[in-house]
């Protein structure tokens, strides 16, 4: 069914559940197409262990096309592979070579417990939006959208800050497993937009106690998080973070 | 029969959604609180409902089959949104951009749905921006626009190729906010797998927990389907993997009608296929097309590299056959043109299944701009280049990286190939004005349903109608219904409806692991794909219809007799989805070309080769079929046609020409 001529060892972490002790295990794959994308390599080795009666791999995976953030493959020692600014999905099989041996693992961080495989459960990121990375505006609440123009920097770097997909790397690079990238990307695109300053610092007070309640670590500055973030997503966000963090204690008149 | 009538209101077409909206029975806050109602679904539509109905007082349970709901497909759409804000100032209006709708979907969309969707259109800009959502804006701080297909005015808001996701964001921080006040309950990794019908009222769902492999019963007052379109019937698609048809296809069985099941969406700029290991095509946003010149050699199979040829031996075909829309002609007309090149044998690359899509001359015409504001006078041709090649970086850097990424060839050098691809489904659920099904109590909104696009949407207009929905409509229409369901108690989960609804469930679900057959799910999904690309595809006709109806009849016998699911239920299990959907696929590509065979003219993204001017467009028969096509399901997998008159009463109903 493929038709390149690649031939890889894979290295791939199985583990039945989340109590199941989990370990690597080696897989043979031939005449992989380097046109391949790293998650049609996996649907050719799930093919064949399910031709073969064997249970296929279970990985994350939803739109291929790097933006919904659900592939999350640790590839030899690196969250989404040896390419920068892409996704697992958009990981193409050009980027190795014949004879390679690949080690996938999946997200490691106590926030984030393996389900199976390579499957981790990443809600603990909802409930830190959930605790303020929101502007509190119901429907129908809104005002004309020109009435508050916005200068174009500061939109644009609040983009950039939004572009954030959620996949989890920045957790599963840090050697403190720590949120703080994504965490401070929200807050910080919030906290650029007039939009965002009545909550401002109520938000950024929640959204860190949640982090910390959920068992994250904490920032040590190495930038792992930014280096391997495939959208690019600024460690500047965590100093913004920060800074609001600590001016919350002095102008915000609420205890959160 | 069901309950089958539109419910459009009396009155001028301009009054008609006030009117209704002042008019509409209500629900008091203390009542709100003791009805709770089921989402499916949390992309645009769903999200946004959720969180809207929440906010309004209901009790909310949200459902969806990622990890996380902000996961939706719609984060993945590109180029925009569509409102009638006229902020550019050329002539836009609700009215234009109603009729631009009604034109594009080539008259087989509802008058009053679609007049409706241009009215709220504003207010959805409006709430998007109040709930931080960064959309390009001019240095000046205001919002940036640009063009779409199919309409001559600028209307079209955007965040960078990034529209989707950051409008996804936004409903999904409104719906973790009410997920945080505990007032939505959100079911992540769970799959809905029936509609509880009681007394011939929806009353809730069978949902599988997707970690656990337990079936779930859930009561609501009302359910509500925001579940996405159904474009992987054809395996390959710009859909994301897990998209699928399975909720809509349980409420169909159900007894919800299933409208215009052959209206799909076939985009014209996609990246082409380049193996038989493909697993999904991925877009490249029509926003493109505001750049880019589509066109192949005059000479067919011309060997030479697209730089190398001169530009009289180059047909810029959309420029040629359409001046006055040229490369924006709405998505039908484009990608069939791109088809019919490729067919008569101009295509390129490998394939020969591609066309070009060239950014070149805006290239340097932006340059020349660029040079002139630095002050360079007489810029050569090298220096426009660069300067040009910045400012097509800065608008579309993220999909050039993404064409570079998946292609490995270099699209500021190189002009990109791109080819038609199944986008999106402008048929879906039958719903009547107030976005209810034929089943009372159970709604379809966004792309889930068929309503406001008729054969063809424009682009930029499923982010607008799946936000319309979720915002501004469904919020206002419920309460018609639930202002008659407040005597209505929590029905208890061991009422024989939900005892015999998960029994079912559960029978179909053991079914698959027991059949332990020798071929993968993929399989059939695949090769399901191919017959329904070939014969139901962007060109269709009664041979090949008659001939793929008995094909995928086969299929669904050989698929239930061979198909291997490993694993058991009551486990996580990927492979036990995917025959799930795979199976309510092959039902759903029977209809569709049914559907298809059925309409015997050709209309939009519907084109019978049987029926075509002399020009090759498409050939409306008005007299006929000037209706939505309403199939219900009927037992043994058979399908039986409805049909809702369509009455054009303020757009005089005309041959389409983007000449």
């Amino acid at each position: 069914m493929s038709t390149g001529n690649m031939n890889l060892t894979l290295k791939v972490w199985r583990q039945k559940d989340n109590k199941a002790k989990g370990s690597l295990v080696d897989y043979k794959l031939s005449e992989i197409s380097p046109d391949m994308s790293f998650l049609e390599m996996f649907d050719v080795l799930n093919e064949q262990l399910i031709t073969k009666g064997d249970e296929p791999v279970v990985f994350d995976h939803d739109c291929r096309e790097g933006i919904c953030g659900s592939c999350s493959m640790f590839i030899n020692g690196r969250p989404h592979g040896p390419k920068d600014l892409v996704t697992t999905c958009q990981l193409h099989m050009r980027s190795f070579k014949d004879g390679d041996t690949i080690v996938v693992e999946p997200w490691r961080a106590a926030a984030f417990p393996v389900i199976k495989d390579l499957t981790v459960d990443r809600t603990a990121f909802d409930r830190i939006i959930a605790a303020g990375g929101f502007i509190s505006v119901n429907t129908g609440n809104a005002q004309d959208a020109n009435a508050l123009p916005i200068p174009k920097i500061q939109a644009d770097a609040a983009f950039e800050a939004a572009a954030c997909i959620g996949c989890g790397a920045c957790v599963a690079t840090c050697k403190n497993a720590s949120a703080m990238l994504f965490t401070s990307a929200k807050i910080s695109q919030l906290a650029l937009l007039p939009q965002g300053q009545p909550e401002r610092y109520r938000r950024a007070q929640s959204m860190v106690a949640q982090m910390d309640a959920e068992g994250f670590g904490n920032c040590t500055n190495t930038g792992a998080c930014e280096a391997e973030c495939p959208k690019g997503i600024s460690l500047e966000n965590i100093a913004r973070m920060n800074r609001d963090f600590y001016a919350a204690k002095f102008v915000s008149e609420e205890e959160v | 029969m069901a309950d089958f009538n539109a419910n459009i209101p009396e009155g001028e077409l301009t009054v008609k959604w006030t009117k209704l909206r002042s008019s509409m029975p209500l629900v008091n806050p203390a009542n709100k609180r003791s009805i709770e109602i089921v989402v499916v679904g949390s992309g645009l539509a769903g999200a946004s409902a959720a969180a809207t109905l929440a906010e309004m007082g209901y009790k909310v349970k949200c459902f969806c089959f990622q990890d996380s709901p902000r996961r939706a497909h719609s984060i993945a759409a590109q180029g925009g949104i569509n409102a009638a804000k006229n902020y550019q100032n050329d002539g836009d209006s609700v009215y234009r951009l109603f009729y631009d709708t009604i034109k594009g979907g080539d008259y087989r969309a509802r008058e009053a749905n679609v007049h409706r969707l241009a009215e709220v259109s504003t207010s959805i800009i409006d709430q998007c921006v109040a709930q931080g959502v960064p959309l390009a804006r001019e240095y000046g701080g205001l919002l940036d626009n640009r063009s779409f297909g199919g309409t001559q005015v600028q209307r079209t808001f955007y965040a960078a190729g990034q529209t989707g996701q950051q409008l996804l964001l936004g409903a999904y921080s409104a719906l973790e906010r009410q997920i945080g006040m505990g007032k939505v309950e959100m079911f992540t990794r769970h799959e809905m797998l029936d509609v509880v019908v009681i007394e011939g009222k929806a009353r809730g769902i069978i949902a599988r927990n997707l970690i656990t492999g337990e079936l779930e019963r859930h009561f609501g007052h009302a359910v509500l389907l925001g579940s996405g379109g159904y474009g992987n019937v054809f395996y390959l698609s710009t859909n994301a993997m897990g998209s699928n048809v399975t909720a809509a296809w349980k409420a169909h069985k159900k007894g919800a009608f299933f409208g215009n099941p052959c209206f799909t969406q076939i985009h014209p700029t996609c990246i082409p296929v380049s193996g038989d290991h493909q697993s999904k095509l991925t877009l490249m946003s029509e926003s493109l097309r505001n750049d880019g010149r589509i066109w192949v050699p005059k000479k067919k199979d011309d060997q030479r590299k697209a730089s190398d040829i001169p530009e009289d031996e180059r047909d810029y075909y959309l420029e040629r056959r359409y001046p006055a829309f040229g490369n924006l002609v709405p998505r039908d007309v484009a990608s069939r043109a791109a088809k019919e090149r490729c067919d008569a044998g101009y295509g390129v690359g490998k394939s020969k299944l591609a066309v070009y899509l060239d950014f070149a001359a805006n290239t340097e015409r932006y340059g020349r701009i660029e040079a002139t504001k630095h002050n360079i006078h007489n810029p050569d041709k090298a220096t426009c280049v660069r300067l040009g090649l910045e400012v097509i970086k800065e608008k579309y850097g993220n999909l050039f990286d993404m064409y570079a990424q998946i292609t490995g060839e270099n699209p500021y050098e190189l002009p990109m190939r791109i080819y038609p691809a199944v986008h999106y489904t402008m048929g879906g659920l039958w719903v009547d004005y107030n976005l209810m099904t034929t089943i009372p109590g159970l709604y379809a909104l966004g792309e889930a349903n068929f309503s406001d696009h008729g054969a063809n949407r424009l682009g930029a207009s499923a982010l607008m109608q799946g936000l319309a929905d979720g915002y501004f409509v469904i919020p206002y229409t419920i309460g018609a219904y639930l202002s008659k369901e407040l005597a209505t108690k929590p029905i208890p989960l061991d009422h024989p409806a939900f005892v015999e609804a998960e029994a079912s469930v559960r029978g179909i679900l053991e079914r698959f692991v027991n059949i332990k057959g020798t071929k993968s799910v993929d399989f059939f999904h695949k090769k399901l794909g191919l017959i329904m690309w070939e014969k139901c595809g962007m060109a269709r006709n009664a041979q090949g219809l008659t001939e793929a109806i008995a094909e995928i009849q086969q299929l669904r016998k050989d698929f239930w007799s061979d198909v291997r699911v490993p694993g058991v239920i009551n486990e996580f299990n990927p492979e036990l989805e995917k025959a799930g959907r795979v199976a309510d696929f092959i039902e759903l590509g029977e209809l569709m070309c049914i559907d298809a065979l059925n309409r015997n003219e050709s209309c939009g993204g519907h084109f019978r080769e049987e029926y075509q001017t002399e020009e090759g467009e498409a050939l409306r028969d008005d007299e006929n079929y000037a209706y939505v096509a309403a199939w219900e399901f009927k037992e043994g997998v058979k399908f039986e046609l409805h049909k809702e008159e369509l009455k054009f009463e303020n757009i005089k109903i005309a041959q389409r020409s983007y000449k």
